[in-house]
Protein backbone atom coordinates (compact mmCIF):
# COMPACT_ATOMS: atom_id res chain seq x y z
CA UNK A 1 0.00 0.00 0.00
CA UNK A 2 2.85 2.49 0.61
CA UNK A 3 4.56 1.51 -2.37
CA UNK A 4 1.43 2.45 -4.27
CA UNK A 5 1.32 6.14 -2.45
CA UNK A 6 4.90 7.01 -2.41
CA UNK A 7 4.58 5.98 -6.28
CA UNK A 8 1.60 8.12 -6.83
CA UNK A 9 3.21 10.89 -5.70
CA UNK A 10 6.36 10.48 -7.28
CA UNK A 11 3.70 10.36 -10.62
CA UNK A 12 2.32 13.42 -9.29
CA UNK A 13 5.43 15.34 -8.68
CA UNK A 14 6.95 14.15 -12.34
CA UNK A 15 3.05 15.81 -13.66
CA UNK A 16 3.99 19.32 -12.52
CA UNK A 17 7.08 19.31 -13.83
CA UNK A 18 5.57 18.66 -17.18
CA UNK A 19 3.01 20.68 -16.55
CA UNK A 20 4.91 23.57 -16.00
CA UNK A 21 6.23 23.34 -19.14
CA UNK A 22 4.18 22.11 -21.95
CA UNK A 23 1.60 24.62 -20.71
CA UNK A 24 3.29 27.12 -22.08
CA UNK A 25 4.05 25.61 -25.24
CA UNK A 26 0.39 24.36 -26.40
CA UNK A 27 -1.08 27.80 -25.72
CA UNK A 28 1.55 29.07 -27.84
CA UNK A 29 1.22 26.39 -30.29
CA UNK A 30 -2.44 26.77 -30.19
CA UNK A 31 -2.44 30.51 -30.56
CA UNK A 32 0.51 31.04 -33.08
CA UNK A 33 0.90 28.18 -34.75
CA UNK A 34 4.31 28.07 -33.43
CA UNK A 35 6.44 25.43 -32.14
CA UNK A 36 9.43 26.32 -29.57
CA UNK A 37 11.62 23.63 -29.62
CA UNK A 38 14.10 25.51 -26.98
CA UNK A 39 11.74 25.56 -24.56
CA UNK A 40 13.43 22.61 -22.80
CA UNK A 41 16.16 24.52 -23.20
CA UNK A 42 14.72 27.58 -21.23
CA UNK A 43 13.91 24.92 -18.66
CA UNK A 44 17.29 24.39 -18.41
CA UNK A 45 18.81 27.74 -17.97
CA UNK A 46 16.13 28.76 -15.25
CA UNK A 47 18.08 25.84 -13.14
CA UNK A 48 21.33 26.98 -13.94
CA UNK A 49 19.63 30.86 -13.45
CA UNK A 50 18.41 29.15 -10.20
CA UNK A 51 22.01 27.97 -9.08
CA UNK A 52 23.49 31.13 -9.56
CA UNK A 53 20.84 33.23 -7.69
CA UNK A 54 20.96 30.72 -4.97
CA UNK A 55 25.15 31.17 -4.80
CA UNK A 56 24.12 35.28 -4.72
CA UNK A 57 21.03 35.29 -2.50
CA UNK A 58 22.11 32.59 -0.41
CA UNK A 59 18.26 31.59 -0.54
CA UNK A 60 16.52 29.07 -1.88
CA UNK A 61 14.09 31.59 -2.41
CA UNK A 62 16.04 33.79 -4.73
CA UNK A 63 16.30 31.26 -7.24
CA UNK A 64 12.64 30.50 -6.89
CA UNK A 65 12.53 34.25 -7.86
CA UNK A 66 15.06 35.17 -9.89
CA UNK A 67 15.01 32.00 -12.47
CA UNK A 68 11.56 32.89 -13.92
CA UNK A 69 12.27 36.61 -14.18
CA UNK A 70 15.73 35.95 -16.27
CA UNK A 71 13.91 32.96 -18.30
CA UNK A 72 11.37 35.69 -19.62
CA UNK A 73 13.64 38.27 -20.08
CA UNK A 74 16.03 35.67 -22.15
CA UNK A 75 12.33 34.74 -24.13
CA UNK A 76 12.08 38.84 -24.41
CA UNK A 77 15.01 38.65 -26.20
CA UNK A 78 14.27 35.66 -28.00
CA UNK A 79 11.66 37.10 -29.48
CA UNK A 80 12.76 40.25 -30.63
CA UNK A 81 15.20 38.80 -32.17
CA UNK A 82 14.42 35.82 -33.73
CA UNK A 83 11.25 34.41 -33.40
CA UNK A 84 9.40 37.66 -34.29
CA UNK A 85 10.98 37.18 -37.81
CA UNK A 86 10.47 33.93 -38.22
CA UNK A 87 6.66 34.34 -37.92
CA UNK A 88 5.57 34.02 -41.40
CA UNK A 89 8.50 31.59 -42.27
CA UNK A 90 6.52 28.54 -41.87
CA UNK A 91 6.69 25.21 -39.96
CA UNK A 92 9.61 23.34 -40.99
CA UNK A 93 12.10 26.54 -40.73
CA UNK A 94 10.66 27.51 -37.56
CA UNK A 95 11.27 24.06 -36.25
CA UNK A 96 15.16 23.78 -38.04
CA UNK A 97 15.66 27.40 -35.90
CA UNK A 98 14.57 26.37 -32.98
CA UNK A 99 16.26 22.85 -32.90
CA UNK A 100 19.30 24.79 -33.54
CA UNK A 101 18.66 26.89 -30.50
CA UNK A 102 18.47 23.85 -28.31
CA UNK A 103 22.84 24.16 -29.34
CA UNK A 104 23.05 27.09 -28.56
CA UNK A 105 21.50 27.68 -25.52
CA UNK A 106 23.09 24.38 -24.32
CA UNK A 107 26.61 25.75 -25.60
CA UNK A 108 25.93 29.35 -23.83
CA UNK A 109 24.78 27.09 -20.36
CA UNK A 110 28.57 24.87 -20.66
CA UNK A 111 30.19 27.75 -21.45
CA UNK A 112 28.95 29.71 -18.34
CA UNK A 113 28.39 27.19 -15.62
CA UNK A 114 30.29 24.87 -16.77
CA UNK A 115 29.73 20.45 -17.27
CA UNK A 116 29.90 19.32 -13.84
CA UNK A 117 26.15 18.22 -12.41
CA UNK A 118 25.20 21.34 -9.73
CA UNK A 119 22.61 21.46 -7.35
CA UNK A 120 20.18 23.91 -4.87
CA UNK A 121 19.64 22.62 -1.50
CA UNK A 122 15.66 22.69 -0.80
CA UNK A 123 14.47 25.67 1.24
CA UNK A 124 14.64 25.22 5.26
CA UNK A 125 11.13 25.62 5.10
CA UNK A 126 10.47 22.20 3.09
CA UNK A 127 13.26 20.01 4.46
CA UNK A 128 12.90 16.68 5.94
CA UNK A 129 9.88 14.61 5.20
CA UNK A 130 6.53 14.86 6.09
CA UNK A 131 3.21 12.39 6.74
CA UNK A 132 0.83 11.82 3.92
CA UNK A 133 -2.08 9.38 4.26
CA UNK A 134 0.33 7.29 6.23
CA UNK A 135 3.68 7.51 4.57
CA UNK A 136 6.59 9.97 4.92
CA UNK A 137 6.91 11.52 2.12
CA UNK A 138 10.07 14.19 1.15
CA UNK A 139 8.43 17.12 2.28
CA UNK A 140 9.77 19.87 -0.75
CA UNK A 141 8.11 17.27 -3.32
CA UNK A 142 5.35 18.04 -1.60
CA UNK A 143 6.20 21.77 -2.45
CA UNK A 144 6.57 20.62 -5.42
CA UNK A 145 3.09 19.03 -6.26
CA UNK A 146 1.16 22.27 -4.26
CA UNK A 147 2.89 24.53 -6.49
CA UNK A 148 2.03 23.09 -9.69
CA UNK A 149 -1.87 22.63 -8.01
CA UNK A 150 -1.49 26.66 -7.27
CA UNK A 151 0.01 27.24 -10.77
CA UNK A 152 -2.88 25.25 -12.81
CA UNK A 153 -5.52 26.78 -10.80
CA UNK A 154 -4.34 30.57 -11.55
CA UNK A 155 -4.22 29.80 -14.76
CA UNK A 156 -7.21 28.32 -15.20
CA UNK A 157 -8.95 31.36 -13.58
CA UNK A 158 -7.20 33.49 -15.55
CA UNK A 159 -8.08 31.73 -18.55
CA UNK A 160 -11.68 31.51 -17.97
CA UNK A 161 -12.45 34.30 -15.72
CA UNK A 162 -10.56 37.48 -16.57
CA UNK A 163 -10.64 39.68 -19.83
CA UNK A 164 -7.35 38.76 -21.26
CA UNK A 165 -8.19 34.93 -20.98
CA UNK A 166 -10.98 35.06 -23.23
CA UNK A 167 -9.02 37.19 -25.70
CA UNK A 168 -6.15 34.41 -25.62
CA UNK A 169 -8.77 31.78 -26.05
CA UNK A 170 -10.42 33.91 -28.67
CA UNK A 171 -6.78 33.91 -30.36
CA UNK A 172 -6.70 30.07 -30.24
CA UNK A 173 -9.55 29.74 -31.66
CA UNK A 174 -9.73 31.87 -34.74
CA UNK A 175 -6.88 34.57 -34.97
CA UNK A 176 -8.36 36.45 -37.67
CA UNK A 177 -11.82 37.19 -35.87
CA UNK A 178 -10.23 38.24 -32.93
CA UNK A 179 -8.11 41.05 -34.94
CA UNK A 180 -11.45 41.66 -36.63
CA UNK A 181 -12.77 43.02 -33.29
CA UNK A 182 -9.40 44.97 -32.66
CA UNK A 183 -7.76 42.66 -30.83
CA UNK A 184 -3.60 42.86 -31.44
CA UNK A 185 -2.96 39.03 -31.79
CA UNK A 186 0.63 39.52 -31.75
CA UNK A 187 1.09 41.22 -28.57
CA UNK A 188 -1.25 39.13 -26.67
CA UNK A 189 1.25 36.30 -28.30
CA UNK A 190 4.43 37.98 -26.75
CA UNK A 191 2.65 37.92 -23.59
CA UNK A 192 1.79 34.43 -23.32
CA UNK A 193 5.30 33.43 -24.84
CA UNK A 194 6.65 35.38 -21.97
CA UNK A 195 4.15 33.87 -19.50
CA UNK A 196 5.79 30.87 -21.21
CA UNK A 197 9.10 31.16 -20.80
CA UNK A 198 8.36 32.17 -17.28
CA UNK A 199 7.36 28.99 -16.14
CA UNK A 200 9.68 27.11 -17.79
CA UNK A 201 12.59 28.83 -15.85
CA UNK A 202 9.97 28.34 -12.78
CA UNK A 203 9.87 24.60 -13.21
CA UNK A 204 14.25 24.46 -13.64
CA UNK A 205 14.15 26.03 -10.79
CA UNK A 206 12.21 23.85 -8.43
CA UNK A 207 13.60 20.94 -10.28
CA UNK A 208 16.93 21.86 -9.26
CA UNK A 209 16.56 20.48 -5.85
CA UNK A 210 15.75 17.34 -6.84
CA UNK A 211 17.03 16.52 -10.34
CA UNK A 212 20.90 17.17 -11.30
CA UNK A 213 21.67 20.63 -12.96
CA UNK A 214 23.07 19.11 -16.19
CA UNK A 215 23.45 20.88 -19.76
CA UNK A 216 21.24 17.77 -21.15
CA UNK A 217 18.09 18.56 -18.63
CA UNK A 218 16.24 20.11 -20.90
CA UNK A 219 16.53 18.21 -23.54
CA UNK A 220 15.82 15.16 -21.90
CA UNK A 221 12.51 16.39 -20.87
CA UNK A 222 11.79 17.87 -23.95
CA UNK A 223 10.40 14.86 -25.95
CA UNK A 224 7.86 13.86 -22.56
CA UNK A 225 6.93 17.37 -22.43
CA UNK A 226 6.00 17.43 -26.45
CA UNK A 227 4.06 13.93 -25.96
CA UNK A 228 1.87 15.85 -23.47
CA UNK A 229 1.08 18.49 -25.44
CA UNK A 230 0.26 15.76 -28.57
CA UNK A 231 -1.68 13.59 -26.36
CA UNK A 232 -3.16 16.62 -24.62
CA UNK A 233 -4.54 18.44 -27.31
CA UNK A 234 -3.16 21.60 -28.57
CA UNK A 235 -3.90 24.51 -27.34
CA UNK A 236 -6.24 23.38 -24.44
CA UNK A 237 -5.50 23.68 -20.55
CA UNK A 238 -7.16 20.81 -19.78
CA UNK A 239 -5.21 18.91 -22.24
CA UNK A 240 -1.84 20.17 -20.82
CA UNK A 241 -3.29 19.28 -17.29
CA UNK A 242 -4.38 15.46 -18.35
CA UNK A 243 -1.24 14.94 -20.83
CA UNK A 244 1.05 15.79 -18.03
CA UNK A 245 -1.27 13.43 -15.53
CA UNK A 246 -0.90 10.50 -17.93
CA UNK A 247 2.37 11.02 -19.19
CA UNK A 248 4.03 11.53 -15.48
CA UNK A 249 1.84 8.26 -14.02
CA UNK A 250 3.04 6.36 -17.01
CA UNK A 251 6.18 6.87 -16.69
CA UNK A 252 6.56 6.92 -13.18
CA UNK A 253 5.11 3.63 -12.85
CA UNK A 254 6.16 2.23 -16.07
CA UNK A 255 9.92 2.54 -14.28
CA UNK A 256 9.01 0.67 -11.22
CA UNK A 257 6.64 -1.90 -12.81
CA UNK A 258 8.36 -2.71 -15.64
CA UNK A 259 11.38 -1.32 -16.49
CA UNK A 260 12.26 -2.77 -19.56
CA UNK A 261 8.91 -1.57 -21.15
CA UNK A 262 9.05 2.29 -19.60
CA UNK A 263 10.33 3.64 -21.96
CA UNK A 264 8.44 2.18 -25.05
CA UNK A 265 5.29 3.00 -22.75
CA UNK A 266 4.53 6.74 -23.51
CA UNK A 267 5.15 6.34 -27.20
CA UNK A 268 2.78 3.29 -27.05
CA UNK A 269 0.05 5.82 -25.40
CA UNK A 270 1.02 8.27 -27.91
CA UNK A 271 0.48 6.45 -31.22
CA UNK A 272 -2.53 5.06 -29.06
CA UNK A 273 -4.12 8.74 -28.47
CA UNK A 274 -2.87 9.42 -32.42
CA UNK A 275 -5.03 6.41 -33.85
CA UNK A 276 -8.08 7.22 -31.80
CA UNK A 277 -8.25 10.86 -30.64
CA UNK A 278 -6.12 12.13 -33.93
CA UNK A 279 -6.40 16.13 -32.36
CA UNK A 280 -5.47 14.82 -28.81
CA UNK A 281 -7.81 14.27 -25.46
CA UNK A 282 -8.57 18.30 -25.09
CA UNK A 283 -7.88 20.04 -28.21
CA UNK A 284 -8.81 23.98 -27.84
CA UNK A 285 -10.45 23.73 -31.33
CA UNK A 286 -13.15 21.57 -31.87
CA UNK B 1 -17.15 56.84 -46.58
CA UNK B 2 -15.74 53.73 -48.26
CA UNK B 3 -13.97 54.45 -51.39
CA UNK B 4 -11.74 51.94 -53.51
CA UNK B 5 -9.64 52.35 -56.32
CA UNK B 6 -7.82 49.57 -58.51
CA UNK B 7 -7.60 47.12 -55.30
CA UNK B 8 -5.62 44.03 -56.75
CA UNK B 9 -5.67 41.58 -54.32
CA UNK B 10 -5.80 37.72 -54.06
CA UNK B 11 -4.18 34.25 -51.91
CA UNK B 12 -0.82 34.36 -52.26
CA UNK B 13 0.25 33.35 -55.73
CA UNK B 14 -3.97 33.24 -56.79
CA UNK B 15 -5.01 36.88 -57.86
CA UNK B 16 -8.69 37.06 -57.26
CA UNK B 17 -8.95 40.81 -57.38
CA UNK B 18 -7.71 42.78 -60.84
CA UNK B 19 -8.63 46.72 -60.50
CA UNK B 20 -11.69 46.82 -58.43
CA UNK B 21 -13.47 50.09 -57.67
CA UNK B 22 -16.23 50.49 -54.70
CA UNK B 23 -17.70 53.76 -53.44
CA UNK B 24 -20.15 53.41 -50.60
CA UNK B 25 -21.09 55.97 -49.34
CA UNK B 26 -21.94 57.67 -45.80
CA UNK B 27 -25.65 56.68 -44.51
CA UNK B 28 -26.49 54.34 -47.01
CA UNK B 29 -26.66 50.38 -47.90
CA UNK B 30 -24.27 49.11 -50.68
CA UNK B 31 -25.14 45.67 -52.07
CA UNK B 32 -22.37 43.41 -53.52
CA UNK B 33 -24.12 41.25 -55.71
CA UNK B 34 -21.89 38.28 -58.12
CA UNK B 35 -21.39 34.67 -58.90
CA UNK B 36 -20.04 32.25 -56.82
CA UNK B 37 -16.47 32.72 -56.64
CA UNK B 38 -16.56 36.14 -58.14
CA UNK B 39 -15.07 37.31 -55.62
CA UNK B 40 -17.23 39.03 -53.20
CA UNK B 41 -15.79 37.85 -49.80
CA UNK B 42 -12.12 38.08 -50.94
CA UNK B 43 -12.97 41.72 -51.06
CA UNK B 44 -14.40 42.13 -47.90
CA UNK B 45 -11.37 40.07 -46.36
CA UNK B 46 -8.87 42.79 -48.08
CA UNK B 47 -10.86 45.69 -46.44
CA UNK B 48 -10.23 44.21 -43.37
CA UNK B 49 -6.80 43.66 -43.87
CA UNK B 50 -7.00 39.90 -43.75
CA UNK B 51 -5.62 39.45 -47.56
CA UNK B 52 -3.28 42.04 -48.68
CA UNK B 53 -3.54 44.70 -51.05
CA UNK B 54 -0.87 44.15 -53.92
CA UNK B 55 -2.11 47.44 -55.73
CA UNK B 56 -4.91 50.07 -55.26
CA UNK B 57 -6.06 51.73 -52.66
CA UNK B 58 -8.87 51.35 -50.12
CA UNK B 59 -9.26 54.83 -48.39
CA UNK B 60 -11.96 55.13 -45.19
CA UNK B 61 -13.39 59.16 -45.24
CA UNK B 62 -10.12 60.03 -47.13
CA UNK B 63 -7.62 57.81 -45.34
CA UNK B 64 -5.53 55.20 -46.97
CA UNK B 65 -5.93 52.38 -44.89
CA UNK B 66 -4.43 49.68 -47.68
CA UNK B 67 -1.70 47.87 -45.54
CA UNK B 68 -2.96 48.52 -42.02
CA UNK B 69 -3.01 45.62 -39.69
CA UNK B 70 -6.33 44.09 -39.21
CA UNK B 71 -6.96 45.02 -35.39
CA UNK B 72 -6.29 48.82 -36.62
CA UNK B 73 -8.68 48.62 -39.08
CA UNK B 74 -11.16 47.27 -36.89
CA UNK B 75 -10.31 50.07 -34.28
CA UNK B 76 -11.31 52.77 -37.24
CA UNK B 77 -14.61 51.76 -36.67
CA UNK B 78 -14.40 48.83 -39.36
CA UNK B 79 -16.85 45.68 -38.13
CA UNK B 80 -17.14 42.71 -39.84
CA UNK B 81 -19.91 40.07 -39.79
CA UNK B 82 -17.69 37.17 -41.85
CA UNK B 83 -19.74 35.00 -44.14
CA UNK B 84 -18.93 32.01 -41.80
CA UNK B 85 -20.49 33.98 -38.70
CA UNK B 86 -17.04 32.85 -37.24
CA UNK B 87 -18.51 32.77 -33.18
CA UNK B 88 -15.59 31.82 -31.51
CA UNK B 89 -16.82 27.92 -29.87
CA UNK B 90 -14.59 28.57 -26.66
CA UNK B 91 -16.46 31.43 -25.91
CA UNK B 92 -19.92 31.90 -24.18
CA UNK B 93 -22.24 33.76 -25.81
CA UNK B 94 -21.76 36.51 -23.10
CA UNK B 95 -18.07 36.52 -23.64
CA UNK B 96 -18.01 36.64 -27.45
CA UNK B 97 -20.02 39.39 -27.35
CA UNK B 98 -17.63 41.44 -24.52
CA UNK B 99 -15.05 41.04 -26.18
CA UNK B 100 -16.45 43.37 -28.48
CA UNK B 101 -17.59 45.90 -25.84
CA UNK B 102 -13.65 46.05 -24.89
CA UNK B 103 -12.84 49.10 -26.51
CA UNK B 104 -16.17 50.68 -26.46
CA UNK B 105 -16.19 54.02 -25.39
CA UNK B 106 -17.92 55.20 -21.73
CA UNK B 107 -20.80 56.81 -23.60
CA UNK B 108 -20.62 54.26 -26.74
CA UNK B 109 -23.89 54.05 -28.29
CA UNK B 110 -24.37 50.16 -28.72
CA UNK B 111 -24.30 48.49 -25.45
CA UNK B 112 -24.66 45.23 -24.44
CA UNK B 113 -28.17 45.86 -23.10
CA UNK B 114 -28.92 47.75 -26.11
CA UNK B 115 -27.68 45.10 -28.08
CA UNK B 116 -29.56 42.21 -26.19
CA UNK B 117 -33.11 44.57 -26.37
CA UNK B 118 -32.67 44.76 -30.27
CA UNK B 119 -31.55 40.64 -30.20
CA UNK B 120 -33.93 39.37 -27.61
CA UNK B 121 -32.92 35.75 -28.40
CA UNK B 122 -29.73 36.51 -27.35
CA UNK B 123 -30.57 37.14 -23.99
CA UNK B 124 -31.50 33.49 -22.99
CA UNK B 125 -28.64 31.91 -24.98
CA UNK B 126 -25.92 34.36 -22.61
CA UNK B 127 -24.49 31.63 -20.84
CA UNK B 128 -24.20 28.67 -23.69
CA UNK B 129 -21.25 28.24 -25.48
CA UNK B 130 -20.27 29.69 -28.72
CA UNK B 131 -21.14 26.25 -30.44
CA UNK B 132 -24.39 25.54 -29.01
CA UNK B 133 -25.92 28.00 -31.13
CA UNK B 134 -27.94 26.95 -34.07
CA UNK B 135 -27.20 28.94 -37.64
CA UNK B 136 -29.97 31.99 -37.35
CA UNK B 137 -28.78 32.49 -33.23
CA UNK B 138 -24.72 32.31 -34.67
CA UNK B 139 -25.82 35.12 -37.52
CA UNK B 140 -27.71 37.59 -34.61
CA UNK B 141 -24.71 37.08 -32.58
CA UNK B 142 -22.47 37.90 -34.93
CA UNK B 143 -24.01 40.73 -35.93
CA UNK B 144 -24.67 41.99 -32.40
CA UNK B 145 -20.70 41.41 -31.49
CA UNK B 146 -20.04 43.50 -34.85
CA UNK B 147 -22.66 46.32 -33.49
CA UNK B 148 -21.07 46.96 -30.27
CA UNK B 149 -17.49 47.37 -32.25
CA UNK B 150 -19.98 50.85 -32.86
CA UNK B 151 -18.99 51.13 -36.45
CA UNK B 152 -19.19 53.42 -38.83
CA UNK B 153 -19.17 51.27 -41.25
CA UNK B 154 -20.35 47.21 -40.90
CA UNK B 155 -19.60 44.96 -43.69
CA UNK B 156 -21.75 41.86 -43.60
CA UNK B 157 -21.21 38.73 -46.09
CA UNK B 158 -24.31 36.78 -46.94
CA UNK B 159 -26.22 37.17 -43.90
CA UNK B 160 -28.63 35.21 -45.35
CA UNK B 161 -26.77 32.06 -46.16
CA UNK B 162 -28.37 29.20 -45.42
CA UNK B 163 -31.19 29.96 -43.22
CA UNK B 164 -34.83 29.82 -42.83
CA UNK B 165 -37.05 31.83 -44.66
CA UNK B 166 -38.49 33.25 -41.17
CA UNK B 167 -34.96 33.76 -39.85
CA UNK B 168 -34.10 35.55 -42.90
CA UNK B 169 -37.28 37.66 -42.50
CA UNK B 170 -36.03 38.55 -39.03
CA UNK B 171 -32.34 39.52 -40.17
CA UNK B 172 -33.73 41.41 -43.13
CA UNK B 173 -35.99 43.59 -40.35
CA UNK B 174 -33.17 43.80 -38.11
CA UNK B 175 -31.13 45.35 -40.92
CA UNK B 176 -33.44 47.71 -42.16
CA UNK B 177 -34.06 49.30 -38.60
CA UNK B 178 -30.30 49.75 -38.60
CA UNK B 179 -30.24 51.18 -42.01
CA UNK B 180 -32.99 53.55 -40.62
CA UNK B 181 -31.13 54.25 -38.30
CA UNK B 182 -28.43 55.77 -40.63
CA UNK B 183 -25.70 53.19 -40.10
CA UNK B 184 -23.95 52.80 -43.14
CA UNK B 185 -23.19 49.16 -44.30
CA UNK B 186 -21.71 47.12 -46.98
CA UNK B 187 -23.80 43.98 -47.79
CA UNK B 188 -22.85 40.95 -50.25
CA UNK B 189 -25.59 39.05 -50.97
CA UNK B 190 -26.34 35.80 -52.85
CA UNK B 191 -30.27 36.50 -52.10
CA UNK B 192 -31.07 39.15 -54.76
CA UNK B 193 -34.30 40.42 -53.23
CA UNK B 194 -32.96 40.07 -50.06
CA UNK B 195 -29.90 42.64 -51.13
CA UNK B 196 -32.18 44.86 -53.77
CA UNK B 197 -35.09 45.58 -50.77
CA UNK B 198 -32.49 46.65 -48.39
CA UNK B 199 -29.82 48.56 -50.65
CA UNK B 200 -30.20 52.30 -51.93
CA UNK B 201 -26.45 51.37 -54.05
CA UNK B 202 -25.11 48.18 -56.38
CA UNK B 203 -22.23 47.03 -57.31
CA UNK B 204 -21.78 43.68 -59.41
CA UNK B 205 -18.45 41.89 -59.39
CA UNK B 206 -18.00 39.76 -62.02
CA UNK B 207 -14.06 38.20 -62.85
CA UNK B 208 -12.64 40.06 -60.53
CA UNK B 209 -13.68 43.61 -60.68
CA UNK B 210 -16.63 46.05 -60.63
CA UNK B 211 -18.69 45.36 -63.81
CA UNK B 212 -21.75 47.24 -63.41
CA UNK B 213 -23.06 50.05 -60.73
CA UNK B 214 -26.05 52.01 -60.40
CA UNK B 215 -29.02 51.89 -58.08
CA UNK B 216 -31.21 49.40 -56.36
CA UNK B 217 -34.13 50.30 -58.82
CA UNK B 218 -32.22 49.94 -61.76
CA UNK B 219 -30.37 46.50 -61.50
CA UNK B 220 -34.44 45.38 -60.23
CA UNK B 221 -35.36 47.11 -64.09
CA UNK B 222 -32.70 45.42 -65.99
CA UNK B 223 -33.17 42.14 -66.65
CA UNK B 224 -30.19 42.05 -68.79
CA UNK B 225 -27.54 43.02 -66.23
CA UNK B 226 -29.27 40.58 -64.06
CA UNK B 227 -29.09 38.31 -66.55
CA UNK B 228 -25.58 38.39 -67.86
CA UNK B 229 -23.54 38.61 -64.45
CA UNK B 230 -25.97 36.76 -61.48
CA UNK B 231 -27.65 34.61 -63.86
CA UNK B 232 -30.81 35.30 -62.01
N1 LIG C 1 -8.20 30.51 -49.44
C1 LIG C 1 -8.20 30.58 -50.79
N2 LIG C 1 -7.09 30.26 -51.49
C2 LIG C 1 -7.09 30.32 -52.85
N3 LIG C 1 -8.15 30.72 -53.57
C3 LIG C 1 -9.28 31.06 -52.94
C4 LIG C 1 -9.37 31.00 -51.51
N4 LIG C 1 -10.60 31.40 -51.16
C5 LIG C 1 -11.25 31.67 -52.30
N5 LIG C 1 -10.46 31.49 -53.37
C6 LIG C 1 -10.84 31.71 -54.78
O1 LIG C 1 -11.08 33.07 -54.97
C7 LIG C 1 -12.18 33.26 -55.85
C8 LIG C 1 -13.16 34.21 -55.22
O2 LIG C 1 -13.64 33.65 -54.01
P1 LIG C 1 -14.61 34.42 -53.04
O3 LIG C 1 -14.74 33.60 -51.83
O4 LIG C 1 -14.16 35.83 -52.89
O5 LIG C 1 -15.95 34.39 -53.87
P2 LIG C 1 -17.39 34.92 -53.48
O6 LIG C 1 -17.75 35.93 -54.49
O7 LIG C 1 -17.42 35.33 -52.06
O8 LIG C 1 -18.27 33.62 -53.71
P3 LIG C 1 -19.50 33.02 -52.88
O9 LIG C 1 -20.70 33.71 -53.39
O10 LIG C 1 -19.49 31.57 -53.23
O11 LIG C 1 -19.25 33.27 -51.44
C9 LIG C 1 -12.75 31.88 -56.12
O12 LIG C 1 -12.34 31.49 -57.41
C10 LIG C 1 -12.14 30.99 -55.09
O13 LIG C 1 -11.88 29.71 -55.63
MG1 LIG D 1 -18.29 34.59 -50.40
Amino acid sequence: MNFWIVQALNGLQLSMLLFLLSIGLTVIFGLMHFVNLAHGALYALGAYVGVSAFALTGMYWGAFLLAPIAVALAGVVLYLGLIRRMRKAGPMNQVLVTFGLIFVLLDITRIIWGDLALSIPEPQLFTGRSEVLGVAYPTYRLFIIGLGLTVMAGLWLLLSRTQIGAMIRAGVDNDQMAACLGINVERLFFIVFCIGCALAGLAGAVAAPVLSVTPSMGTQLLIPVLIVVVIGGLGSLKGAIAGSLLVGFIQTFGAVLAPQLASVAIYALLAAVLIFRPAGLFPAKA
Amino acid sequence: MLEIDDLHTGYGETQVIYGLNLRASAGRVLAILGRNGAGKTTTMKAIMGLLPATRGSIRIEGKDIAGERTFDIARRGIAYVPETRDIFPSLTVKENLQLATRLAPANAEWTLERVLDFFPNLSRRLSNGGNELSGGEQQMLSIARALLMNPRLLLLDEPTEGLAPIIVRQIHEKLSELKAAGMTMVLVEQNFGFATELADDVHVIGRGETVWKGSSADIVADKAVQKKWLGV
